[in-house]
């Protein structure tokens, strides 16, 4: 077996507010293999985004502190990385959908500004030579692989224009820019409704599958994970609790805290189309 | 569309406030103690002089007559006849505006050169030593009063260092016939009288200085305030997690949708603004409207003093209009919707 995409090990965090010092990460293992579609569940505090934020050097530090472990991204540690050579990966090898579709995009720029801006500077990162007429193009690219069918149009919109489906949609077109290994998802589209909220799901699935890209995904709802993922970690307060191929989790869960999970949850219904545009709203 | 038919509302409810302002003033200076007649004609006019006069303006006619005149003549843009110069109010004025004009642009113009960017470092810099600095000044300049400052300005740069002009807006040694405008910077650009530019320039530092100062530590204060708020949002952070440097989420991804707030800021201290003016114009020797103006409040010159209460008003109410523009531009959510968020 060849080596994961990604692999944490023995992964701590710790938080210092105000002279206390509060370790929320003990120790965290996770591989996410090349084209794996991996879901991270636990209850709210148990430490998804913070190993999510680690992954992607997101962390403030201060407050947050790596006191040990690594981030192995194919096969390099992140965290002992030159900070140049980590820049090269984030955002473009490795990237993340923003969660909330009403405060990602920034309101007083175009769809266009915001992506053409962000693969201008990935492509001055990476080298890559691009014209500006060729970024556009890209952007309408990708517009159009989150299923826009108009993506000229959403481009040049501001982000108030559009719904909540259809921003949520531009995150994971943004994401997606720069033609990423790894795709990091902090509970994508738990802002939207129910039904929207399935279509983004889907849609990530699809993409994920269609261009094989490794997928980790941290979510609550367990209904998503049964049909979404191939392997389901469990996380509580700050350690990882359990692991196994999502077929063995739903049918043998080892541990309590996955049955209260699993108990909590209601299985998630509904149609999986991607349906209208969303509409203007 | 929306955002057309939002700036005709705003013209209607403008002219609204002109109106009002209109007839506030013109009762209020109906009210105000003190015989006009009396006044422009001196202790030794007759009774009978005095009484003659008063049929002459008018004042003799009932108020709501009074006011209609006022009104009629205010529609065709005549403001009457100053007691005091004995000329029409409306060459007064034009005579005396542009100077105030320029001092209040070059005042807002400061303002927000430097307000602004000092409010990007404090924001950027939270609660370190270039916040902590930026904080204390805009506190000394809310609380330092526009006429001591103007004549600190003036004892320091004017007469101890002695680099700066004090009075007036130009060099009694400087050539130079009014321009179309009467605004000097202007004019002597479309002129190419470049010696008449840098000279007017001079002038104007100081009182704009003196004038400036509580505006920018406003406007610094609130786009601080904005920007801190807006930096916290998830799109800054979008912005970092995909690679945006640092300079470029602060100056763009930061500030553009900060800005609105001390746009705003600037409408509503528009009129303090033209009150202060009225101050340093007489500490500098400005030969704006606060002379002119002042002189005609004490003379009771009714038509001078609504002569310029009312070019004051549609002043302010044209630059918040102005300002209410700028906000659609800098703003698409304004734009679209059609009213502030
Ligand atoms: N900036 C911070 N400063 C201090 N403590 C923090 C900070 N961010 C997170 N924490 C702490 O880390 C712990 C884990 O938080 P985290 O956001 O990772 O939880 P989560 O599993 O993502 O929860 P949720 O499902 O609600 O999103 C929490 O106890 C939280 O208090
Ligand atoms: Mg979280």
């Amino acid at each position: 077996m060849t080596a994961p995409l990604l692999s944490i090990r023995g992964l701590k965090v710790r938080f210092t507010a105000y002279g206390q010092v509060n370790e929320v990460l003990h120790g965290v293992d996770l591989d996410v293999p090349a084209r794996g579609n991996v879901a991270l569940v636990g209850e709210s505090g148990s430490g998804k985004s913070v190993t999510m934020k680690a992954i992607m050097g997101l962390l403030r530090t201060p407050p947050a502190e790596i006191t040990g472990g690594q981030i192995l991204f194919r096969g390099q540690d992140l965290l002992t990385m030159r900070e140049r050579e980590r820049l090269k990966l984030r955002g473009t090898a490795m990237s993340m959908v923003f969660q909330d579709p009403m405060s990602s995009l920034n309101p007083v720029f175009t769809i266009r500004d915001q992506l053409a801006t962000i693969l201008k500077y990935a492509d001055r990162r990476l080298g890559r030579d691009r014209s500006r007429a060729q970024r556009l193009a890209r952007v309408h690219e990708v517009l159009a692989q989150v299923r826009m069918r108009e993506p000229e149009q959403v481009a040049a919109a501001f982000p108030i224009m559009l719904s909540g489906g259809m921003r949520q949609r531009v995150l994971i077109a943004m994401a997606l820019l720069s033609e990423p290994e790894l795709l990091i998802a902090d509970e994508p589209g738990t802002a939207l409704d129910v039904t929207t909220q399935a279509q983004i799901l889907k849609l990530l699935k699809d993409l994920v599958a269609e261009r094989g890209l490794a997928l980790l995904m941290i979510t609550h709802n367990l209904g998503v994970v049964r049909e979404t993922a191939d392997r389901v970690y469990v996380m509580n307060k700050g350690t990882i609790v359990e692991s196994a191929t999502t077929g063995a989790i739903f049918a043998h869960p080892r541990e309590e805290y996955t049955r209260d999970l699993m108990a909590a949850v209601p299985r998630l219904t509904g149609g999986h189309r991607y349906g209208t545009q969303g509409g203007r709203a | 569309m929306e955002f057309l038919s939002f700036l005709l509302r705003r013209v209607g409810w403008s002219l609204l406030v002109l109106v009002g302002l209109s007839m506030v003033i013109f009762f209020i200076a109906r009210i105000v103690p003190g015989d006009p007649a009396r006044m422009a004609l001196g202790p030794t006019a007759t009774a009978e002089q005095v009484e003659a006069l008063n049929d002459k303006l008018g004042l003799n006619k009932p108020i709501t007559v009074q006011y209609a005149y006022f009104v009629g003549g205010l529609a065709q843009g005549d403001l009457g006849r100053s007691l005091l110069t004995e000329r029409a109010v409306n060459d007064d004025i034009r005579d005396t505006f542009p100077a105030t004009f320029e001092l209040v642009f070059a005042t807002i113009f400061m303002a927000f050169v430097f307000g602004v960017p000092m409010g990007v470092v404090a924001a950027n810099w939270k609660d370190r030593w270039p916040d902590t600095a930026v904080r204390l000044f805009a506190i000394f300049a809310a609380v330092t009063p526009s006429f001591f400052l103007a004549i600190l300005l003036q004892v320091l740069a004017g007469y101890v260092l002695g680099v700066l002009p004090t009075t007036g807006r130009l060099s009694p040694d400087v050539v130079y016939t009014a321009g179309p405008t009467g605004l000097l910077i202007f004019d002597s650009i479309a002129q190419g009288r470049w010696d008449v530019l840098g000279d007017a320039v001079r002038h104007l530092i100081l009182p704009a200085t003196a004038l400036a100062a509580a505006t920018t530590g406003q406007i610094a204060r609130i786009t601080r305030a904005s920007m801190i708020d807006t930096s916290r949002q998830d799109y800054i952070e979008a912005a970092r997690a995909f690679g945006v440097p640092g300079w470029l989420r602060l100056f763009k991804y930061n500030l553009r949708p900060s800005f609105v707030p001390p746009l705003t800021i600037l409408g509503l201290e528009f009129a303090s603004l033209i009150g202060g003016a009225f101050v340093v114009e007489l500490v500098f020797a400005w030969p704006g409207m606060a002379a002119y103006g002042i002189r005609t409040i004490l003379q009771k010159d009714l038509n001078a003093v609504m002569g310029v209460v009312m070019v004051s008003g549609v002043f302010f109410v044209t630059v918040n209009l102005v300002i209410d523009i700028l906000v659609g531009i800098v703003d698409p959510r304004v734009r679209i919707r059609g009213k502030r968020t």
